[in-house]
């Protein structure tokens, strides 16, 4: 700019009305965005309205029942774990091993690989222990999760409705396979809110292992169908931006970006008087967010100031995309007050090598997720904080080769924290692990539990669309009594 | 109707649709449609409605039936005699209607209106949906346009009054953006404003509705009700070419095709008398569904799944039907019965498609490629007429081969590996016939590497064999647990060097994975057997040229095989042989010559049959050295046609099978179940006639449709045009007209469009320039105070609506400001920036985006790539659908993540940019000249003082920061492929860069109103 243009900007200055959008009220949001820069310029500004609080409430208010739990961390075991060398110890399918699998389990039964083929009992690939006082069954290749057995609640009677990845997974997050229905973050998030303004509400992390098949995953399972948009979960990549697009364009620093923020919501501001247009107001707040979200962002990946017993607990440096990275991300996320964290480790479909690489698998879980358990109760979250382990399906009983093939008639998870007995087992599977049998859980009673927890009844969490009221259990689901603490 | 804010939440939640009006009157009579089916619908239906099954008591109250008037369920005028006014009414928790359970509750506002109904009568009405539309006078004296007849009189009704007509500058600018989906530029906003002419909005609007951007605006929203996408959707949501699809529904807008054409040609264009190619890419429509490809899926699940989601599309799309909720049971709601759903998806069960796999393509190559293939063809069949005919010169040359020929030999020499290696560490048997087993763990990608040791003098081809064993999963012969293996890439290195080879050639390939991708340059593509699992086969190569011992040195010869699928895609069991024998060299042919040729040749000549000597003559003409200028004539001939057709587009059209999947009623929707009954297509029974004496097909479907008996595909289209001009429908419910949907504000008004619309011959440009001529259209949408209490949802048109751009367009707007936007319409999709990284979770095979370059960065929206399971995350933020399932309503969020999309998403830095230079460049030399042109390209009008003395502070003090920053000038400045100017001050483009970032953020650039 040439001194010709300086001038002109002291004389637009001198010109301004001063009183032009004045007794708009002070600024909150000015205070708000100046807050970070002292800032000496003494030219008049017009004034912004103040800024209108856009927290969502939940529509769940007050809540159906007194809440047990206030977040969640779903330990999202992708690719469906074998339950059968993890939570449920069946001895009987040991001696059977090799033989025929008895037509009386199997006849008239969906199945997946293993179609068309002779089906065989497959021994348990690894021994079980009693863990704990609880004296909890849980497979030996998960010493460190065994030593937190006490304050696990293991469910071993679940049951799904679909048997391949990807509509199990859309069946898990959100109670049926069809596409464009909400997932269960969304519909937690949609009832009660979030405790926390600059980072969202639901938020995905999702980590690879060496082990198993990576199966695909897509955003469907995090996304807020027909809800608004605001309930979305929002995926952490583990590469790059850890929530897309929120670092500054190159070469621009905070306080650059912060002059164009202001600047941007100095002038809406001013087109609000012009307009009358609320919707201003929600874009002004939402730049607001957006802007403390550059900053809240990195503050929550910056684990620097985590004490080396800590990341010694939870065996990881940070930052290297691993689910124990992320298990403590999952914690940072939680003392934030983001209401629904899922972490997705997609290493767990073992159709062949199940021996070896389920103890591979295992490893890559095992410390992580014992570690989050203990520093959640160390700093009394544990209580209000419900933790859930599991797939979106088990395995069958019967060989593929030398693994197991995806199964939905039976499977186990484990449940701990908020509102949850801990040490106790519940359900179970027949003999063989093949159909659960006793005090069966479908994940629609599963998705009525959580959201009991939440002091949500499932029936009452609705949303009208195309003329129904949907929810997140479809027509079913009951919250699952006997296990609530 | 699903905005953030919460106020319009608050309000779609506390009022059903009925409560829209203002509280009636004691005096309003009341009407079934308003004020009772609503409150019928909402609390009684579930269990005394249409569905059968789950009816209580044998009570249904969705009719005026026998059920209704027995046991003085109600008795009409009598509503103390009622047991239905007594059960609403009762305090006792057992009696109480609807019971507690049901988590339903009538108010008393809804118990006074029933027991008034009761009181006059009781009278049923028919659902207004399911009547027949009339055409109703516009009310009052007959004006230019009806719609604003019908509005008025309603406001009047109401005492409100209509706005007044917003300025110029707003009009061509909403005009712009509803007809194009793209901004008006200073030019055209001049024009107008200053255009004296009588019919200067006339002329702005015929200009637009001509543009070539006008099928485009329409084609979106068209793409997100048929959910065009361009990838199969379910698992590894692979690629599929569907892009002319697009170019279609493009060019039908801007041909301005008859909705009822439009609508034959996509649900039936197949099955039109010898189609076209425009119809049978149309005919595609029935091919955007979800597809799998995942291992393990059971193809009668799958098969049920896509029979499902084309009854879900199809009656959103048409019908604004929830036909979807029949599947497991009747309607709750509407009399759509479960054998209605079926029936209706029994239209679709011609439809040739794979239930689980790779949906095959159809190659529809331009016209231009066309009559060039065409002409090619004249000249192969020319040439193969040479090659076919046996002449007596060839016979004679054929007994002399006959005799040099012999005894069958088997030419193939086995090769000994000295040595195999692998990358991913495996071990190796390698046995005494030199067969090779990789032995442990497989792998997930693997590359092996045979050492060679041969005494060949010459070799002309090499082949690799590969073996079933039953130690290998599915028995092999690859490691993967299907027996598979994908052989990428196979290499013949000499010292260390490839020798280059040609015409691969399998005994077997599996379909996508033709052995030719062994050899080529493309990483992705290979050769491998799914469909033989456990069966041994192999794979010959051709040496471009003879490999020749000629210095007496044995050749250091190795093979490499990668194999980079993945999941342990790496073949387990296989043999190396070589052969100096005279080309072609094929798979499967005993010494060079293929086995049915040998039996042939086995037979002494005088006793051959005709067929055996056939069999020989026809094989001598395709090695007699005579012919071989013939043959290289074909061959490259055939190679010419062959890049034709590779370069031409394919498409998934729609072709019939002859004998249709067996449809039947699945019980709540199990598959495994198959004991309904077989049935044959139908309209839902309560609609219409079903046809008699032969089968329906998908064409009587798409005549009924459109048919003058159809009372809803009219209505719902001109609803989901009005919404484009006005922001929502005049049936809020795009999706659904059905009971439970809204009623329409404006019924007599729906009405006469609908039947204006299809009495006019279905001509959609001409409904939407019914539209936007209105003077309601014209209005202004700031609503005044009073407007702002009594009508906060504007549900009578007292104004304009008020709203963002959608998501495409937020993009495209971005792109005329900043002048990147290349503005060709159609073609296949493109790839502009997106985040490293975001693709990670997508498998089968792996992927890595990969952006366009130059042009294809900077095209409209609408053409980005569209990846259903992630699709482009910033046009996924601003609430693009997934397009997953019909989408007939948007939500038009307002939220933190899009304030980081336009603040840092590159493309908008970049258009930042681009946006100052062409400040710099043409918006005069001096500062406010300057900002009065950036503020006309972004927002059509000056800043005012009050703007520019904020914008001037920030141009300010970025100046002066870059002039003294100039390494973060630098980079700021190349943000984007875009060439940074050598000619101007880089601290000067880069602080007006920042004031454009500013203006690019504002609330008004990305709003229509």
């Amino acid at each position: 700019m040439n001194s010709h243009d300086n001038a002109l900007v002291q004389a637009i200055n001198r010109r301004s009305f001063l009183g032009g959008a004045a007794g708009v009220g002070s600024a909150a949001l000015a205070s708000l965005l100046d807050a970070d820069f002292a800032r000496g310029a003494d030219i008049p500004r017009p004034a912004l309205p103040a800024p209108k609080t856009d927290r969502w409430p939940g529509v769940v208010n007050p809540l159906h029942f007194a809440p047990k739990a206030k977040r969640l961390i779903y330990l999202y075991m992708a690719g469906g774990p074998s339950h059968l060398e993890t939570l449920d110890h069946k001895p009987k399918l040991a001696q059977m091993s090799g033989q025929p699998m008895p037509g009386s389990f199997t006849a008239g039964m969906p199945i997946a690989q293993l179609q068309g083929q002779k089906l065989n009992c497959f021994a348990p690939q690894h021994a079980f222990k009693k863990y704990g006082k609880s004296g909890q069954e849980i497979c030996e290749i998960f010493p460190e999760i065994g030593s937190v057995a006490d304050e696990l609640c293991i469910i071993r009677s679940m049951v799904t409705e679909a048997i391949n990845h990807d509509p199990a997974h859309t069946y898990m997050n959100t109670g049926t396979t069809i596409s464009g229905r909400p997932a269960m973050g969304s519909w937690i998030n949609y009832g009660l809110g979030s405790e926390n303004q600059d980072l969202p509400g639901f938020v995905v992390l999702a980590s690879f292992g060496k082990f198993g098949q990576a199966q695909p995953i897509s955003a469907r399972q995090w996304h807020s169908g027909f809800l608004p948009s605001r309930f979305q979960g929002v995926q952490f990549q583990s590469k790059g931006d850890p929530v897309l697009y929120v670092r500054e364009p190159k070469g621009i620093d905070r306080e650059r970006q912060h002059d164009v923020v202001s600047a941007v919501q100095r002038l809406n501001a001013l087109e609000t008087a012009e307009t009358n247009d609320p919707e201003i107001l929600t874009r002004i707040s939402a730049y607001e967010t957006a802007f403390r979200m550059q900053a809240s962002v990195p503050e929550l990946m910056d684990i620097s100031n985590e004490p080396k017993h800590i990341l010694e607990m939870y065996g990881t440096q940070g930052g290297d995309g691993s689910f124990a990275s992320n298990c403590l991300l999952a914690r940072r996320l939680a003392e934030r007050g983001v209401r629904f964290i899922q972490l997705y480790h997609k290493d767990w479909d073992h159709h062949g090598n199940l021996k070896n690489d389920i103890a591979g698998t295992a490893k890559e879980v095992d410390r992580g997720a014992a570690a989050l358990l203990k520093d959640l109760k160390q700093r009394d979250m544990l209580k209000d904080t419900l933790v859930i382990w599991g797939g979106e399906f088990g395995r069958t009983p019967m060989a593929q080769g030398n693994g197991r093939d995806h199964h939905m008639k039976g499977f186990s998870i484990w449940m701990a924290g908020g509102g949850i007995k801990p040490g106790i087992s519940y359900g179970a599977t027949d003999e063989l692990g093949y159909a659960s049998v006793e005090n069966v859980v479908h994940v629609n009673d599963l998705h009525a539990t959580i959201l009991n927890r939440f002091g949500i009844d499932h029936k009452r969490l609705t949303y009208k669309f195309q003329g129904r009221d949907f929810r997140l259990t479809d027509i079913a689901g009951n919250p699952v009594k006997a296990i609530m603490a | 109707m699903h905005r953030t804010g919460i106020a319009a939440l608050v309000l779609l939640f506390a009022l059903p649709a009925h409560a829209q009006v203002p509280a009636s009157k004691p005096a309003t009579p009341i009407q079934f449609d308003r004020d009772i089916r609503p409150i019928l619908s909402e609390n009684c239906y579930a269990c005394h409605g249409p569905d059968a099954n789950k009816r209580k008591a044998k009570l249904r109250l969705d009719i005026r039936d026998g059920s209704v008037l027995k046991n003085s369920v109600i008795v009409p005028g009598k509503p103390d005699e009622s047991s239905l006014v007594e059960r609403i009414t009762s305090d006792d928790p057992e009696e109480i209607m609807p019971p507690p359970k049901s988590e339903k509750k009538l108010t008393p506002t809804q118990v006074d209106l029933l027991k008034r109904w009761v009181a006059a009568g009781a009278e049923y009405k028919g659902h207004w949906a399911y009547e027949r539309p009339v055409k109703h006078d516009a009310p009052g004296s007959p004006g230019p346009n009806a719609i604003d007849a019908f509005i008025r009189a309603k406001l009047a009704e109401v005492g409100m009054k209509p706005s007044a007509e917003a300025d110029r500058v707003t009009l061509i600018r909403r005009l712009s953006f509803d007809l194009t989906g793209l901004p008006a530029t200073p030019a055209e906003v001049d024009a107008f404003v200053n255009d004296k002419s009588p019919n200067a909005y006339e002329k702005v609007v015929d200009r637009l509705i001509a543009s070539p951007h006008f099928g485009e605006r329409m084609a979106m929203a068209w793409l997100d009700w048929v959910r065009y996408a361009d990838t199969a959707g379910y698992h590894s949501d692979n690629e599929r070419e569907v892009w002319l699809f697009r170019d279609y529904v493009i060019n039908s807008f801007n041909t301005n095709k008859p909705f009822d054409v439009f609508t034959t040609e996509q649900i039936a264009g197949d099955l039109l008398p010898n189609p076209t190619r425009e119809q049978k890419i149309a005919s595609g429509y029935n091919r955007m569904l979800l597809t799998t490809e995942e291992g393990g899926a059971q193809a009668k699940e799958y098969t049920a799944k896509y029979a499902a989601d084309r009854v879900r599309n199809a009656s959103t799309v048409w019908l604004g039907a929830t036909l979807g909720c029949a599947e497991c049971h009747d309607h709750k709601f509407d009399p759509y019965t479960t054998k209605d759903f079926y029936r209706f998806a029994a239209f679709f069960a011609d439809v040739d498609e794979i239930a689980v796999g790779r949906q095959s393509p159809t190659k529809l190559p331009t016209t231009e490629q066309q009559a060039k293939m065409d002409a090619i063809d004249k000249q192969l069949a020319a040439l193969k007429t040479t090659l076919d005919t046996q002449t007596p010169a060839l016979s004679d040359a054929q007994t002399v081969w006959e005799k040099s020929v012999g005894a069958p030999t088997e030419r193939w020499a086995v090769v000994v590996p000295k040595a195999v290696k692998s990358q991913g560490g495996t071990p190796f048997k390698i046995g005494k016939d030199s067969v090779v087993s990789a032995e442990g763990k497989a792998a997930e990608t693997d590359t092996y590497t045979v050492e060679l040791a041969t005494d060949q003098k010459k070799i002309t081809a090499i082949r690799l064999e590969v073996f079933p064993d039953a130690s290998l999963p599915a028995n092999g012969p690859g490691r993967a647990s299907n027996g598979n293996f994908v052989l990428n890439q196979f290499q013949l290195l000499r010292g260390g060097k490839p020798v280059a080879l040609t015409n691969a050639t399998a005994t077997y390939s599996q379909p996508g994975y033709d052995v030719a991708g062994a050899i080529d340059t493309k990483g992705a593509s290979g050769w491998a057997t799914m469909g033989q699992a456990g069966k041994q086969n192999e794979a010959v190569f051709e040496l471009k040229e003879d490999l020749l011992v000629n210095d007496g040195k044995p050749l250091d010869l190795s093979v490499k095989m990668v194999m980079r699928y993945g999941s342990g895609h790496v073949i387990g069991k296989f043999r190396l042989a070589v052969t100096d024998a005279t080309r072609p060299v094929k798979a499967g042919e005993v010494g060079g010559i293929p086995g049915n040729v040998r039996e042939s040749l086995a037979t002494p000549a005088p006793k051959r049959s005709p067929a055996q000597a056939q069999t020989i003559a026809a094989y001598y003409r395709t090695i007699a050295p005579a012919l071989e200028p013939t043959r290289k004539a074909l061959a490259a001939t055939q190679k010419e046609r062959d890049d034709l057709a590779a370069g031409s587009p394919t498409m998934l059209v729609t072709k019939s099978l002859d004998n249709p999947r067996m449809v039947r009623v699945l019980p709540r929707g199990n598959w495994l179940d198959e004991s309904g009954t077989p049935l044959t297509p139908a309209i839902p029974g309560f609609l219409g006639a079903e046809i008699q004496g032969r089968r329906a097909n998908r064409l009587d479907l798409a005549k009924w449709l459109t048919s003058v008996d159809n009372p809803l595909v009219a209505r719902v289209f001109v609803n989901r045009v009005w919404k484009i001009a006005f922001g929502q429908g005049l049936v809020t419910s795009l999706e659904d007209f059905g009971a439970q949907g809204a009623l329409p504000t404006h019924p007599e008004l729906l009405d006469y469009l609908a039947v204006s619309f299809r009495e006019g011959g279905w001509n959609v440009k001409a409904l939407v320039k019914q539209l936007v001529m209105s003077e309601t259209y014209r209005q202004s949408s700031v609503p005044s105070e009073s407007l702002k209490d009594v009508d906060p949802a504007n549900q009578w048109v007292a104004r304009q609506g008020r709203f963002r751009l959608d998501a495409e367009f937020v993009r495209d707007d971005m792109l005329v400001v900043s002048g990147l936007l290349i503005p060709k319409v159609g073609g296949p999709s493109a790839k502009p920036y997106q985040p490293a990284g975001y693709w990670a979770h997508l498998n089968f095979p792996k992927r890595e985006y990969v952006n366009d370059r130059g042009e294809g960065l900077y095209r409209r929206g609408m053409y980005t790539f569209w990846q259903r399971t992630f699709p482009h995350p910033s046009l996924l933020t601003f609430d693009a659908p997934t397009r997953e399932e019909c989408t007939a309503q948007r939500n038009r969020s307002n939220t933190p993540l899009q304030a980081l999309v336009l603040l840092n998403d590159p493309i908008y830095v970049e258009g930042a940019r681009a946006f100052a230079e062409k400040v710099l460049r043409d918006g005069g030399k001096d500062f406010e000249p300057r900002l009065d042109f950036a503020f006309r390209w972004a927002v059509s009008r000056t800043p005012r003082t009050a703007e520019k003395q904020i914008i001037a502070e920030l141009f300010q003090k970025h100046r002066d920061y870059f002039k003294t920053h100039a390494k973060e000038a630098d980079e700021f400045l190349h943000v984007g492929d875009k060439v940074v100017p050598a000619d101007l001050d880089r601290a000067e483009l880069a602080a007006w860069t920042s004031v454009a970032r500013a203006i690019l953020n504002l609330h008004e650039t990305i709003t229509r109103n």
